[in-house]
């Protein structure tokens, strides 16, 4: 069975600056994947590429069998691709319910249903209580798990989680990967950009760390963390050679 | 909450059917051609704000040359009336698609543009139309067109005698702009509007075609008012290119339902409705003097009432109600 998501070869240049280079990835059906390197590594362009936001200067990319280099974000979305922003963008002047709503139209055409279906996603994600809320009215964590909602109204096959984790209280935290581990429960694959390692490792089935534009290192993420090259990205040479 | 929903939408249908009976019953009472005229003018309004609402309230594109597609339905209805016979329904229902589609057309490069961007076009645009037919002899140039009088007929949609066809014409396409206003927002494209408002790109994260939405938006938006437009040439019963299709009309249109609640569904008619005869009565009663003691009188109105509430005056009673219960 072939992977739920491949980018073969992509490459990303803004100007004179090559933010992926020749990044070949592979996601398969049912993992927990995480994405993590040091700040401008390309973490986000790579999820912008995958998202559909723009298309790679070169390379191209698979979804589900299909190649989807140049389709755009919401014909991806309708393919099965959701995903949250690392700056949050909830519709602000707009209720709990009534984001979640915009979401579920995709699968849904009757409001009656996409209406059920929203609640039902505000039970799962522990929002049922905020519906008739403002969407400008939450708390940052709260905004955060909203994100995730909408994502998942659009009943994706593959969640793209861009720094859901980072910025959280560690109760808020932990509550967070709670909710990801039963969004893969319920069969979705998640792959998810991280900064905070010690949070994402335990999470992760497999991890890949991007450095410069290109993939560094690729594993279990217990191996990952050992390994001198990812250390060193991290924090410098002088750490590697210690460790 | 499902049930809460249902009521709230069911609760405003009431109240509108009631508003409207109530409308409809106000010539019994009101005899004077003034102030008819006035109500008149209220009910057009309301029902053009509640069109420019759909597009630059619920899907946040600000239009200020909505002037353009109320000339449109009026210059076509007249066009087609005196140099083809055609009965001014068609020729509103021709407007209304007419319009529709050049709102398509002048959406396809300008729905690239953003915030103020946008908004410029929309003025420049309208002016451009404007000078168009100032200058277009077939369509009778600055002279503009007198419509034949050929005797009172709602076939005909003229009336010499009395206002009070133009009246429940007025108040049926105010019902009608507040029904489809109604309908959308618990539609697909309803949301798919709101979203489009608040993030373009989260929107489209979520499958929402936001290009194809602004188009949306913007048919319905420009078909309605052009219909608006057709009304008004027939009561005023000539038409030129300032009369209809002036800056003036544009500014009109956005007003109630900024100062109403831009972008809900009661905001244009609650605007419209303090507006149009704050706007007929400083002018009669302080206006005519020359030194436009009318116009300082209606602008400080309007800033007092934005810096007041900013929401608009529909947030008076949202506000009582948020106390109340628990939307």
């Amino acid at each position: 069975m072939t992977a739920l998501l491949e980018t073969r070869g992509v490459w990303q240049r803004f100007g004179g600056l090559v933010a992926n280079s020749d990044v070949s990835i592979s996601v398969g059906r049912g993992e927990i994947v995480g994405l993590i390197g040091p700040n401008g590594a390309g973490k986000s362009t790579l999820f912008n590429l995958i998202a559909g936001v723009l298309p790679p200067t070169q390379g191209t990319i698979w979804f589900d069998g299909e190649d989807v280099t140049k389709m755009p974000a919401a014909e991806r979305c309708q393919r099965g691709v959701g995903r949250t922003f690392q700056v949050v963008k909830s519709f602000e002047t707009m209720t709990v319910i009534d984001n979640v709503i915009v979401g579920a139209l995709v699968r849904n055409t009757v409001m009656r249903e996409a209406r059920r279906k929203a609640h039902e996603v505000l039970e799962f994600t522990g929002l049922a209580a905020r519906a008739d809320v403002r969407a400008s009215d939450l708390v940052p964590a709260e905004k955060r798990r909203l994100e995730v909602a909408r994502a998942l109204a659009t009943e994706p096959k593959l969640l793209l989680l861009d720094e859901v984790l980072t910025g959280l209280t560690p109760t808020e935290a932990q509550t967070g990967v709670a909710l990801v581990r039963k969004v893969r429960d319920a069969g979705i694959t998640v792959l998810m950009v991280e900064h905070v390692m010690e949070i994402v490792m335990p999470l992760v089935d497999r991890a890949i760390v991007l450095d410069l534009g290109k993939v560094l290192v690729e594993g279990k993420p217990t191996e990952v963390v050992r390994d001198p090259k990812v250390i060193s990205a991290y924090l410098g040479d002088r750490h590697a050679v210690s460790a | 909450m499902d049930k809460n929903f249902a009521a709230r939408r069911r609760r405003d249908l009431v109240i509108a059917a009631v508003l409207a009976a109530l409308a409809a019953l106000a010539p019994l009472f009101v005899k004077d051609v003034y102030v008819q005229n006035i109500l008149i003018l209220t009910l057009m309004y309301a029902a053009l704000s509640q069109s420019w609402n759909i597009l630059s309230g619920y899907c946040g594109q600000i239009s200020l040359g909505h002037a353009l597609y109320f000339g449109i339905g009026a210059y076509t209805t007249e066009l087609l009336f005196t140099k083809f016979g055609v009965l001014p329904w068609f020729g509103m229902l021709g407007g209304g698609v007419i319009a529709a589609l050049i709102a398509m057309g002048l959406g396809y490069p300008f729905f690239r543009l953003r915030g103020h961007y946008f908004v410029i076009a929309t003025i420049v645009i309208a002016e451009i139309g404007l000078l168009l037919f100032q200058n277009w002899e077939w369509a009778g140039a600055a002279m503009g067109i007198t419509i034949p009088v050929r005797g009172d007929s709602w076939l005909k949609f003229q009336f010499m005698r009395s206002k009070l066809p133009y009246f429940y014409f007025a108040l049926v396409l105010c019902c009608l702009a507040w029904f489809v206003t109604w309908w959308l927002e618990d539609s697909k494209w309803g949301f798919w509007w709101r979203a489009v408002k608040d993030n373009p790109e989260a929107a489209e994260s979520l499958g929402v075609v936001v290009f194809n939405s602004k188009m949306g938006a913007a048919a319905v938006s420009a078909f309605l008012v052009a219909i608006g437009g057709a009304f008004y040439a027939q009561f005023l019963a000539y038409i030129d290119p300032e009369s209809v299709m002036g800056f003036q009309f544009s500014l009109l249109m956005a007003l109630p339902a900024v100062l109403g609640g831009i972008g809900t569904l009661w905001g244009p008619v609650l605007g419209a409705a303090i507006l149009i005869p704050m706007t007929e009565l400083t002018r009669s009663y302080i206006g005519g003097s020359g030194r436009g003691v009318d116009l300082i009188v209606y602008g400080t109105l309007i800033v007092l009432i934005s810096l007041a509430l900013p929401q608009g005056l529909v947030s008076l009673f949202s506000r009582a109600k948020s106390k109340g219960a628990t939307r």
